[in-house]
């Protein structure tokens, strides 16, 4: 193993710490005390001083390695942002498929390189528009989606061959995969051609964001299903999306999100390998995506580090032969629970660091969140200013012209260490608590998430950690003067309209007859639920015809929860 | 000795985030509050005839997700139904102003937003309670 100093520079190196310790800093100390007694990041690591050579000496140089290589610590590619930016792909929906492809050209218009749809509650929970459930909720904070006529607007007039798309949806995302794929077969585009990601991440569903249909068993055996129908049909698209955005903005510390994540993506291999298929043959479509948090190098080094901590786990764990497998790509987004009421405009300076180290970090796509993002969802001249700012990273600071600035800096290489080791700790505990399934019966990452959630809230509540504009240099008889995102009032009665013609004028007996078809495929535990999830799509059933058949079948989901 | 205060916090229609409900439910509880609080995905009559099931002096209900025109006009109005309209309703969670400002005229005793220190929300309660008096 090779090692950056050798023992006798360190040796000399470490003894010129202790003189400076002795004399500078104690000088100094005397003369002016410091801030604070401790320093820590906002996921509580201790910080010192300094950093020296001396605190990577123990890194094996490999570790730290180079940009494409194994363990891709520097980026997952070799030539990264050198040779095309991040994708620019901000978060859009609202209102019905055609209020959403409106704003969908808009955001291609200003430049933006990708397309993320945000999808409403009912959709993103599997109701269909006109259920009681839905009432208040269509179209509200995503876009509508209940059939196929609904897709067929959203994505009316893009080159789906030719734009990633992506879609932010879990327990329903299934149907919204088929449904897609069914669009596509309709227009008669090549799925291998279409580029894509769909969330479908459930596991921290029942961790973190709280959307579920079905009980943790048949969720996951879904989520399977997608990765291998994907893997057969659809070479370019991403059949889940692990994410540790929603579990950081439940509440947790950066170091549980990228732990608690990994875990998810372990569930997801080992299903993925009890259908036979060879992992090097699913796992290069594997995708992650992370929140960029307040703490600048600890996010860095976390982003670093969740590259390393993968490729160890596909190589070592699975026995991943293909680099692709252990390559980690990620998505990002800033972080949207660090944005503030009171003086609104400040968001965008704290969205502009937050996305400065997501590209620092290495990501693959990026969003960045709208200044009125703690009013209602974004205006257009909110997502203008925001995927501004991502042009500015990319076109103004330079900042992109090197492979991984960062690496080999002190500091962000020994917070990428002890992230590294600290993310395995985190791991064994897992696999020594009988594994992640149990562990979320169990409540315990709910509380991990509840207990981290509970002492941020205290530490804004006493100044510990600072919030500009809320806990310090607060202005008084403020003014918000912000115009927010208006609710279409007549979105439910547009979208229902639709939603009712499509069931007039599908063929009912087909329909019936596919959904008890579905029912058969569900119960066979080997059987793919794809296929036949795209044939009912296709004619004309609703996403809550689906689900509420396997409701039947499997039964619903409700949480025990834990404060 | 005064008997604690009796809240049930709850999370109505489809949305997901309970972050800040869990936090409140957690400080008030430090406080030394009776708190029960509802789970997820509940509908405002579940919502309403466990309050008075559970004979709470404040029914607290946090929301993210938009629907607070919907849902609070429907909880005071089955309150009153059930002749429980001195039961001190306030909201919590992310609206916008002229939200915030018809939900008190109609009725809606606080509304305290994302941001909102855990002890102000304890003083807020305990303040509500002790000008609406003994029951």
């Amino acid at each position: 193993m090779n090692k950056i100093l050798d023992q006798k520079s360190l040796d000399r190196l470490e003894s010129e710490i202790a003189a400076w310790e002795a004399n500078e800093v104690a000088a100094f100390l005397k003369k002016q005390a410091e801030r604070r007694e401790q320093f820590f990041t906002i996921g509580d690591i201790p910080l010192k001083r300094v950093y020296t050579a001396a605190d990577v000496a123990g890194t094996p140089i490999e570790d730290i390695g180079l940009p494409g290589r194994y363990p891709f610590t520097r980026g997952p590619y070799p030539t990264m942002y050198r040779s095309r930016f991040w994708t620019m792909r901000q978060i859009a929906g609202f209102g019905t498929g055609e209020d959403t492809n409106k704003r969908f050209k808009f955001l291609i218009a200003q430049g933006q390189t990708g397309l993320s749809t945000d999808f409403d509650m009912p959709t993103l929970m599997g109701y269909d528009s006109d259920h009681p459930m839905s009432e208040g909720e269509v179209g509200r904070e995503g876009v509508a989606i209940d059939t196929l006529a609904d897709m067929e607007a959203l994505f009316d007039g893009i080159d789906l061959e030719n734009i990633s798309v992506s879609m932010t949806i879990n327990p329903s995302a299934w149907i919204l995969l088929a449904m897609y794929v069914a669009l596509a077969q309709k227009r008669g585009l090549d799925l291998n051609k279409l580029s894509g990601t769909i969330q479908a991440d459930i596991l921290k569903e029942y961790m973190a964001q709280k959307e579920y249909c079905y009980p943790i068993a048949p969720s996951v055996r879904i989520v399977r299903d997608a990765i291998t129908y994907c893997a057969e049909h659809m070479k370019r698209y991403n059949p889940i999306n692990i994410s540790g955005y929603h579990i950081s903005e439940a509440g947790s510390s950066p170091l549980q999100e990228v732990a608690f994540t990994l875990a998810n993506g372990i569930v997801y291999v080992e299903e993925a390998l009890k259908t036979g298929m060879d992992v090097d043959k699913f796992a290069p479509r594997l995708a992650f995506y992370f929140v960029a948090q307040g703490d600048f190098f600890e996010e860095i080094a976390k982003f670093r580090a969740a590259r390393r901590c993968w490729a160890k786990i596909m190589k070592n764990r699975f026995g991943a032969k293909n680099q692709d497998s252990m390559r980690l790509r990620f998505h990002c987004q800033t972080a949207a629970a660090t944005l503030t009421k009171p003086q609104h405009q400040i968001n965008i300076v704290r969205t502009a660091l937050q996305a400065l180290s997501a590209v620092l970090g290495g990501c693959q796509s990026l969003h960045t969140n709208g200044y009125d993002e703690a009013f209602a969802i974004p205006t257009e001249d909110a997502m203008r200013m925001a995927l501004r700012t991502q042009q500015i990273i990319a076109e103004e600071t330079n900042v992109t012209n090197v492979v991984d600035p960062l690496g080999g800096s002190y500091l962000v290489e020994s917070l990428t260490d002890e992230y590294e080791k600290r993310i395995f700790e985190i791991l064994d505990y897992v696999d020594a608590h009988g594994g992640t399934i149990k562990l979320i019966e169990e409540g315990w990452f709910q509380k991990q998430i509840a207990d981290f959630a509970y002492e941020t809230a205290l530490r804004k509540q006493n100044g510990e950690k600072s919030v500009i504009g809320v806990n310090k240099f607060v202005m008084r008889d403020e003014e918000a003067g912000i115009e927010t995102h208006p609710y279409d009032p007549t979105t439910a009665e547009r979208q229902i309209a639709r939603t009712r013609r499509v069931r007039a004028t599908r063929d009912n007996a087909k329909v019936n007859a596919l959904l008890e078809e579905l029912v058969a495929v569900a119960k066979d535990e080997r059987a793919n639920i794809m296929p036949i999830t795209i044939a009912l799509v296709a004619n004309g059933a609703t996403m809550g015809d689906i689900i509420e058949k396997l409701k039947g079948l499997w039964g619903s989901y409700r949480e025990t929860p834990v404060f | 000795m005064n008997s604690p205060i009796r809240v049930l916090l709850a999370k109505v229609g489809l949305d997901g985030h309970d972050r800040g409900v869990k936090v409140v439910a957690r400080a008030l509880r430090d406080a030394g509050m009776d708190v029960i609080y509802s789970g997820l995905h509940r509908t405002p009559d579940e919502v309403v005839t466990a309050a008075i099931q559970e004979d709470v002096d404040v029914l607290g209900v946090s929301l993210l997700s938009g629907v607070q025109m919907t849902v609070f006009p429907k909880i005071l109005d089955q309150l009153k139904k059930q002749g429980a309209d001195d039961m001190i309703v306030v909201a919590g969670g992310v609206m916008p102003d002229e939200d915030v400002a018809a939900l008190k005229q109609m009725g809606v005793k606080e509304v305290m937003l994302q941001d909102t220190p855990p002890q102000a929300i304890i003083d807020t309660l305990k303040k509500l309670v002790a000008e609406r008096g003994p029951r």
